[in-house]
C-alpha cells in the first residue's frame, strides 16, 4: 500500500504537478512564506513591535520599504511578521477542519443507516449559519487568542470535508478489496483506517489547499474587526485596521498587507486547482 | 411533487430545533454570566440589584430549564429585550435593521448574478482562448481579494483620492431638505460602494460555477442535435444551452444566503450602514447575549428558507424531479 503510494506521487501526480506552471508559482509562493516566517527576524533589522515617536505614518522610503505606521512602526517588518500568523492559523484551523470532517465522513459512509442520517443532519443544521456569525460570536465571548481563532475556524469549517469524504466512502465501501478485507476479518476500525481512508484523502488533500487560503481571509477579516489577533502581535488583518483609521493621510498601511494578503490566498488557490487536475485522471494531458 | 413538498417541509423541525440548540449552547459556552458583563459596565450595581437580574433572565435555573423557556419564547417571538442602554425589545431591534440588509443583498445578488452569468457563459463558449484565460485570471484574483481590503482601496480611490462618492452612511446630514430625486440620488451615491463590495464577494465563485456547468452542457448529444439541424450559434448556446447550465445555479443561490447574511458584517461595518450586519457586530462586541442569540437564529432560519425555496423551484424548473 505504502509502496504503491510513493510510487503513484512519483510516477503520476508529481510530473503532472509539475507540468502546471501556475500550481508550481503557487507552490514557490508558499515554500517562500515558510522561509519568510521562520526568518522573519534575520530579514529585517527592525524589531515588529518597536515604537519610535520621531517616524510616525512616514510613506515608503529607503530606510522603511513600506512606510511606518501610526507608532513608528515598520510596516515591512510587521507584514513579514504577519506571515507567521496567517500561516499558524491557515494549517491549524484547516488541521482541525480535515481531522473533524474526516471522522464523521468516514464513520457516517461506512456505517449508512441511522447513523448517517443524524451526522449528515448535523452537517445540514451547522451549513446554516451564516459561519462568520458564529465564529464573530463564539470569539468575542470567549476572549480572543489565537489558539481560540484556529480551533473556532476550524470548527465551523469541517462540513465540506465531511460530505467530500462520506461521498467517496460510498464508493470505496462497495469494493471488492473491502469485501476482501472483511472476509479475512479485519476490524471494521481497521477496514476504515487502513483500507478506505488512504483511498478517499485525494479529495481531502485538494479541500484542505484550498481551504487554507479560506482561513486565512477569515482570520484576517476578524482581525481586521478587532476581533482575531490582538494588537501588537502583527496580523495583517490588524495591520489593515490601522489602514481603514488612517486611510485619508497613508495609502501604504492598506496598500501592502492587503497585497499580502492577496498573494498568500491566490498561492493556495492556484496550487489547490494544480492539485485537484493532477489527482484527477479525465484531465491527463 | 406533494409528497416531495411535504418531506421537505417535515425534514424543517428537526433542523430548527438544531438551530435553536447549537445557538443555545454556543452562547452558554462563554465563561461568566451574562449579568457579569452588565454588573461589569456598572460597578456601583450591588449584589442585590445582580440577583435581581439572575432571576429576571432566569439564570439561576438549570440549563435544560433555561434552554426550554427560551425555545418557548421563541416560538411565540419573543427575543428578548436588548442588554444595551436603550432595553428596546430584540424583535423590533432586527425589524428596523433586516429590510436594509436584504435589499442591500438582493440588489448585490441581481448584480453579481447579471454579470457573473454572461461572462461565465462567454469563457465557457470561447474555451482556451485568450479571452477564457484572461476571464479565468480576474476570477481567481476576485478569489484572493478580501472583501474589507477592496472596500478600502475603493474609499480611498473614490472617496478620498477623487472625492466623488460617500464613505459611510446612508444619507448626507441634512437630507431631508432635498427633493424626493435629491434624497434617492444622494442615497444611491451612498450605495454604491457598499454594493460593489457585496456583489463582489462571490461573483467570481458564480462564474467560475457558471462555466464548469456550461462545458458539461455544451459536451452532450443535444446540442450536437440543435447544431446539427442548423440552428444558430447565438440560439443553441443562449436559449439551448444555458436553460439546462443555468439548472445548478438555483442550488447555489439558495447556498449563497449564509455567505451574503456573513459578509454584511465586514461591509456594513466599513461603511456604517446601519444593517442586520452592524446590529451583530456591535451586539457582539457589547456582549448582548439577546441580541446575538436572536440574529444567529434568525439568520439561521432564513438560510433553511432560503433553501427551501431553491430546492422547491429547482423542482418546478427540471421535470425530471417534478414527476418523481
Amino acid at each position: 500500500m505504502t509502496a504503491f503510494k510513493t510510487s503513484f506521487v512519483a510516477a503520476v501526480f508529481w510530473p503532472r504537478l509539475k507540468r502546471n506552471r501556475m500550481a508550481m508559482v503557487g507552490l514557490l509562493v508558499v515554500l517562500l512564506l515558510f522561509v519568510i516566517s521562520f526568518l522573519a527576524p534575520f530579514l529585517t533589522p527592525y524589531d515588529p513591535s518597536a515604537i519610535n515617536a520621531w517616524d510616525v505614518l512616514q510613506p515608503p522610503s529607503w530606510n522603511h520599504w513600506f512606510g511606518t505606521d501610526e507608532l513608528g512602526r515598520d510596516v515591512l517588518t510587521r507584514v513579514l511578521y504577519g506571515a507567521r500568523i496567517s500561516l499558524k492559523v491557515g494549517f491549524v484551523a484547516i488541521g482541525i477542519a480535515v481531522l473533524l470532517g474526516s471522522a464523521v465522513g468516514l464513520v457516517a459512509g461506512y456505517y449508512g443507516g441511522w447513523v448517517d442520517s443524524l451526522l449528515m443532519r448535523c452537517v445540514d443544521i451547522m451549513l446554516c449559519f451564516p459561519s462568520f456569525f458564529l465564529i464573530l460570536a463564539v470569539i468575542a465571548f470567549l476572549n480572543p487568542s489565537i489558539w481560540i481563532i484556529m480551533a473556532v475556524i476550524g470548527l465551523t469549517g469541517w462540513m465540506g470535508v465531511a460530505r467530500l469524504v462520506r461521498a467517496e466512502v460510498l464508493t470505496i465501501r462497495e469494493m471488492d478489496y473491502i469485501l476482501a478485507a472483511r472476509c479475512i476479518g479485519c476490524s471494521d476500525l481497521r477496514i476504515i483506517l487502513r483500507h478506505i481512508l488512504p483511498n478517499a484523502l485525494s479529495p481531502v488533500l485538494v479541500a484542505a489547499t484550498l481551504g487554507v487560503a479560506g482561513a486565512i481571509l477569515t482570520e484576517s477579516a476578524l482581525s481586521f474587526l478587532g476581533i482575531g489577533v490582538q494588537p501588537p502581535t502583527p496580523s495583517w488583518g490588524n495591520i489593515l485596521t490601522s489602514g481603514k483609521d488612517y486611510i485619508e493621510f497613508a495609502w501604504w498601511l492598506s496598500l501592502f498587507p492587503g497585497q499580502a494578503i492577496l498573494i498568500t490566498v491566490l498561492a493556495y488557490n492556484l496550487l489547490g486547482e494544480g492539485i485537484r487536475d493532477a489527482l484527477d485522471p479525465r484531465t491527463s494531458r | 411533487m406533494t409528497v416531495y413538498l411535504l418531506r421537505r417541509i417535515a425534514m424543517l423541525v428537526p433542523l430548527m430545533l438544531g438551530i435553536t440548540l447549537i445557538t443555545f449552547t454556543v452562547i452558554h459556552l462563554a465563561p461568566g454570566e451574562p449579568v457579569d458583563m452588565q454588573m461589569a459596565m456598572n460597578p456601583k450595581v450591588g449584589k442585590e440589584a445582580r440577583e435581581r437580574l439572575t432571576k429576571f433572565y432566569g439564570l439561576d435555573k438549570p440549563l435544560p430549564e433555561q434552554y426550554f423557556t427560551w425555545l418557548g419564547r421563541l416560538a411565540r417571538l419573543d427575543l428578548g429585550r436588548s442588554f444595551s442602554s436603550d432595553n428596546r425589545p430584540v424583535l423590533d431591534k432586527i425589524k428596523e435593521r433586516l429590510p436594509i440588509t436584504l435589499s442591500l443583498n438582493l440588489v448585490a445578488l441581481l448584480i453579481e448574478f447579471g454579470l457573473a452569468i454572461p461572462i461565465g457563459v462567454l469563457a465557457a463558449v470561447k474555451r482556451d482562448t485568450i479571452l477564457d484565460k484572461g476571464i479565468t485570471v480576474v476570477v481567481f484574483l476576485g478569489f484572493a481579494v478580501p472583501t474589507f481590503w477592496l472596500a478600502l482601496l475603493l474609499m480611498y480611490f473614490f472617496g478620498v483620492k477623487l472625492n466623488w462618492l460617500p464613505i459611510s452612511g446612508l444619507h448626507t446630514l441634512g437630507y431631508e431638505s432635498y427633493s424626493w430625486l435629491g434624497r434617492l440620488w444622494d442615497l444611491t451615491k451612498h450605495l454604491v460602494l457598499p454594493i460593489c463590495v457585496a456583489s463582489f464577494g462571490s461573483f467570481a465563485g458564480v462564474s467560475r460555477y457558471m462555466r464548469s456547468a456550461m462545458l458539461q452542457v455544451i459536451g452532450q448529444d443535444y446540442i450536437t442535435t440543435a447544431r446539427a439541424k442548423g440552428l444558430s450559434e447565438r440560439v443553441v448556446i443562449w436559449k439551448h444551452a444555458l436553460r439546462n447550465a443555468l439548472l445548478p445555479l438555483i442550488t447555489l443561490l439558495g447556498f449563497s444566503i449564509p455567505g451574503l447574511i456573513g459578509g454584511s458584517v465586514i461591509f456594513e461595518t466599513i461603511f456604517a450602514i446601519p444593517g442586520m450586519g452592524q446590529l451583530f457586530y456591535q451586539g457582539v462586541m457589547s456582549r448582548d447575549y439577546p441580541v446575538v442569540m436572536g440574529i444567529l437564529v434568525i439568520g439561521a432560519f432564513l438560510t433553511l428558507l432560503g433553501n427551501l425555496i431553491a430546492d422547491i423551484s429547482y423542482a418546478l424548473a427540471d421535470p425530471r424531479i417534478r414527476q418523481q
